[in-house]
């Protein structure tokens, strides 16, 4: 399984099988939005902050 | 167009909606590419990189992002889901209540106002309860439901230092006592296909809030309503957020434009991004 290392925290989180680019992850551990930003080789970045405009 | 349609997908997170979506579309073999809305730019002096899209979805988490990319895009003559005129009405407010007034479709009472007299004056011509609520806005994001004048007195200075020229456009409405629940139907276009309750104790229920969703029969009466709605802003791709008034019925609160279904496709059983794709695909072919 893959796993990436928290930015926020240093947690071990595994990637899920079907875990895609852009996607949004919590940090089971600190609780912070994570995005992935790539799967070979996986890695994760602070999610950015929700802004005023943003919705559906 | 020769051959397939392309499709470009515009967004800016990978939700369980965008999975969906990305997942019909590669099970229908729809030839289509994921645009990171951080990472495209808009040449005007050269489209060609754009005109290669047969359609372009649009699902931009940011308001104005995705606003501003229909404008170009539908400037160019390039097909999109839905469309910038759509999203201008749909994504502000007190434009989607005027457009469904001037369509003569139920609302909610809405009044606008753009100076702290005004609007004190216009809550109470309403009369308390009322809501405030931001032109430009979503996921039930500072929403106030004012009770009294004192209160009103306080958030309408609040929201006139809140530095956005935005929160000094005072969109405010009747406050409805509804039955716990709201409706919320996705129309695509001239078809409703399904719609769902938004159940929660809270006056907000926006399941981003955490409202409970279950299945909602669709009636004719309802059926007619959202197609009016959805005329009214339009048309396309669209999902209609409905009050139940105790006496006066359905009223059409917001109409949403790139809108979100993580509840609604496991309880409908409808495969919502089947569906979307579907409809991107018949927009590309210019069948709509």
């Amino acid at each position: 399984m893959t796993t990436v290392a928290c930015p926020e925290c240093d947690a071990n989180i595994p990637l899920a099988a079907d875990a895609e680019v852009g996607e949004i992850i919590v940090c089971p551990e600190c609780g912070v939005d994570l995005e992935i930003t790539g799967l070979d080789p996986a890695a994760v970045a602070l999610a950015p902050m929700e802004q005023e405009d943003w919705g559906e | 167009m020769v051959g397939r349609p392309r499709i470009g997908v515009l967004y800016s997170r990978v939700r369980v909606e965008e999975k969906w979506i990305f997942a019909a579309m590669e099970r229908m073999g729809v030839d289509y590419e994921r645009l990171d809305d951080r990472r495209v730019f808009f040449d005007l002096d050269r489209p060609e990189p754009w005109r290669k899209y047969d359609a372009i979805l649009e699902r931009s988490l940011s308001y104005v992002n995705g606003l501003y990319a229909l404008r170009v895009l539908n400037a160019w003559g390039i097909r999109t889901v839905n469309t910038a005129a759509v999203a201008e009405v749909c994504g502000d407010k007190l434009a989607t209540s005027t457009a469904l007034a001037q369509a003569g479709v139920p609302q909610p009472r809405a009044v606008a106002a753009f100076s702290m007299e005004s609007a004190l004056e216009a809550i109470q011509s309403l009369g308390y309860p009322v809501v405030l609520k931001p032109v430009v806005g979503s996921w039930g994001r500072l929403l106030a439901k004012i009770n009294d004048r004192d209160a009103a007195e306080a958030i309408l200075e609040h929201k006139l230092t809140l530095g956005s020229y935005q929160h000094s456009i005072f969109y405010i409405q009747e406050f409805i006592e509804k039955p716990g629940r709201d409706i919320r139907a996705f129309v695509i276009g001239k078809r409703v296909v399904t719609a769902i309750y938004r159940k929660s104790n809270h006056w907000i229920t926006n399941t981003a809030r955490g409202a409970e969703g279950e299945l909602c029969p669709v009636s004719p009466e309802l059926e007619d309503l959202c197609l009016r709605a959805a005329h009214a802003v339009g048309g396309g791709l669209l999902a209609i957020d409905i009050i139940e008034h105790p006496q006066r019925g359905y009223l059409v609160n917001e109409i949403n434009h790139t809108m979100e279904f993580h509840t609604t496709q496991p309880i409908s059983g409808i495969d919502l991004g089947g569906l979307i794709a579907a409809h991107v695909l018949a927009v590309a072919r210019g069948k709509t």
